[in-house]
């Protein structure tokens, strides 16, 4: 679904990634960790084509995002459910609103799937914030909104950057838990994280693979972890 | 043309949740609205001086040229010969409808702006003139002008060309400077409103960071802000139009007197033209944003 072929990607200079193959198989639980600046959030900008690779080829739903149309990757995006974590909003729009936003764009947004958001909102606890505008959320619902709206397309990928940075561990793990649940349901996940408790915690629950970036390579990293 | 046309139906109704996507913005909405509407105000003053300029040229074309005058200088003995032999050869000019000796009260009448009334005209040494309606199609001036030198050599036609064609030519010029104000007006509206649009794309830059990310298409994001100015461009200019026809209708009417400046205003079904400015601004409105927008998001990832 995602590949990366001998992708390099430099910024400005100096090369941040370079040599990168990479072939995400569905229903896999990944984990992409590596120290502060080490390229992290530019692999997963690559995955949902935010960014074009300077050099190699990257294949999103067997497309080369070279020969794709702003059009396409707008339609991939429906695809593939993105957290960052600095999460953005619209914030003069309530959560609901903001959770539903993707069937809004695409023009989904009937009765029937506003039913789905319901629940979903439900299921990431944010029932009784329905209401609330984004800058009223705390770092742990605005995390919990954005992995709600990630998901209501009912993508085939979530990728998340460091959803946990700006939430306590008690939070992370209630993220975590929906993530692994998500992923019982056959979606495939990949989670930036350089939390290696958050990633300890994980391999209790679901078979993850750890992808590691270092010296501008993918290792794939042990079972040391 | 369907497309265009079914493209405008759907920017006109909207789409009440996209409409919502983007914040509301106080600022740029009120100078948006409020530079429409002088530009639609300044379009109809415009509008008004071309169309005015037009009639004129057209009036005093028409008016002055199927006219002329055959004025007769002669001793007080020859004067009513002479103007006999020339009426004869007006007679027998093709090309010439009527031709007439003037009274001596018309004659008394166009001179008593000058020397006031009751002057005895028949004393003094006045020419004799004799109006020339032209016929259609129109007389040989050169040709006429020869014959009546060998029959009577005191005649001088004027044909009004000497006048006329000054006149014509700076109405004509008046008309081209009308259309390129509203020309003029309407492309400063368009800076404008790519100003205006610009800065409410930059100001909205997380929402449509957001847009982007969730995949919504450039032309969704687009439309919504184009969907916004184009319906400021037009309530704007709209208001600016009436304020402007209320301006012109309270213009003074036009008089012999006042000459060709109290004829500025619209006439008749020229009332009907300032209503395009309204659709006009929209489709600048339009425009303008959609260029900015599509650029915009280019930019973007």
């Amino acid at each position: 679904m995602i590949e990366l072929d001998n992708v390099a990607y430099s910024y400005g200079g100096g090369e941040l990634l370079s040599g990168i193959s990479f072939a995400m198989q569905p229903g896999s639980f990944h984990f992409l960790t590596g120290p502060s600046g080490s390229g992290k959030t530019t692999f997963l900008k690559l995955c949902y084509g935010a960014l074009v690779p300077t050099s190699g080829h990257v294949r999103l739903f067997d497309r080369d995002v070279r020969t794709m149309s702003r059009d396409d990757v707008a339609m991939t995006r429906r695809r593939i459910g993105v957290v960052h974590q600095d999460v953005q909003f619209l914030d003069h729009l309530p959560v609901a609103d903001n959770v539903a936003l993707p069937l809004t764009v695409s023009g989904r947004a009937h009765l029937d799937e506003l039913a789905n958001l319901r629940e979903l909102l439900g299921w990431v606890g944010l029932k009784a914030r329905a209401d609330a505008l984004p800058p009223e959320l705390s770092g742990g619902e605005r995390q919990r909104a954005a992995l709600a709206r990630a998901v209501i397309m009912s993508p085939d990928v979530i990728l998340a950057d460091e959803p946990t940075g700006n939430v306590d561990w008690e939070m992370s793990q209630r993220l975590l838990k929906l993530l692994v649940e998500l992923n019982r349901m056959g979606k495939t996940v990949m989670i930036a994280s350089h939390d290696l408790g958050l990633i300890r915690a994980a391999k209790t629950q679901v078979q993850a693979r750890v992808l590691r970036i270092a010296n501008r390579q993918l290792h794939l990293a042990g079972a040391d972890l | 043309m369907r497309r265009a046309l079914s493209e405008i139906s759907a920017l006109l109704v909207g789409d009440p949740q996209a409409d919502r996507l983007v914040p509301p913005t106080g600022f740029t909405a009120r100078l948006t609205l409020l530079t429409s509407a002088i530009m639609a105000f300044l379009a109809v003053f415009a509008l008004a001086l071309s169309l005015a300029a037009g009639r004129l040229a057209e009036r005093w074309g028409e008016e002055l040229s199927r006219s002329a005058t055959l004025r007769i200088s002669a001793p007080a003995e020859q004067m009513a010969e002479q103007t006999a032999a020339a009426l004869r050869v007006l007679e027998t000019t093709a090309g010439v409808a009527s031709a007439r000796a003037l009274s001596e009260d018309e004659q008394r009448a166009l001179l008593e702006p000058w020397f006031g009334p009751d002057i005895p005209v028949e004393t003094l040494p006045i020419p004799q003139l004799i109006e020339v309606i032209e016929g259609d199609p129109g007389y040989d001036a050169d040709g006429l002008r020869l014959r009546l030198q060998a029959e009577v050599p005191g005649a001088v036609l004027d044909d009004h060309t000497r006048w006329r064609r000054p006149l014509i030519e700076a109405a004509s010029r008046l008309l081209a400077l009308g259309w390129l104000s509203i020309g003029l007006i309407f492309t400063a509206m368009a800076a404008m409103i790519t100003l205006a649009a610009n800065a409410a794309l930059a100001a909205n830059a997380q929402v449509i960071a957001v847009l982007r990310l969730v995949g919504a298409r450039d032309s969704y994001i687009a439309a919504a802000f184009e969907r916004r100015f184009t319906l400021r461009a037009l309530s704007g200019a709209a208001v600016g139009m009436v304020a402007g026809l209320v301006a012109v209708w309270f213009l003074p009417e036009a008089q012999e007197a006042g000459g060709f400046l109290t004829g500025l205003g619209f006439a008749g079904a020229g009332w009907l033209w300032p209503l395009i400015i309204p659709p006009l601004a929209a489709g600048v409105g339009f425009a303008a944003t959609r260029n900015a927008a599509r650029k915009t998001l280019r930019g973007l990832s």
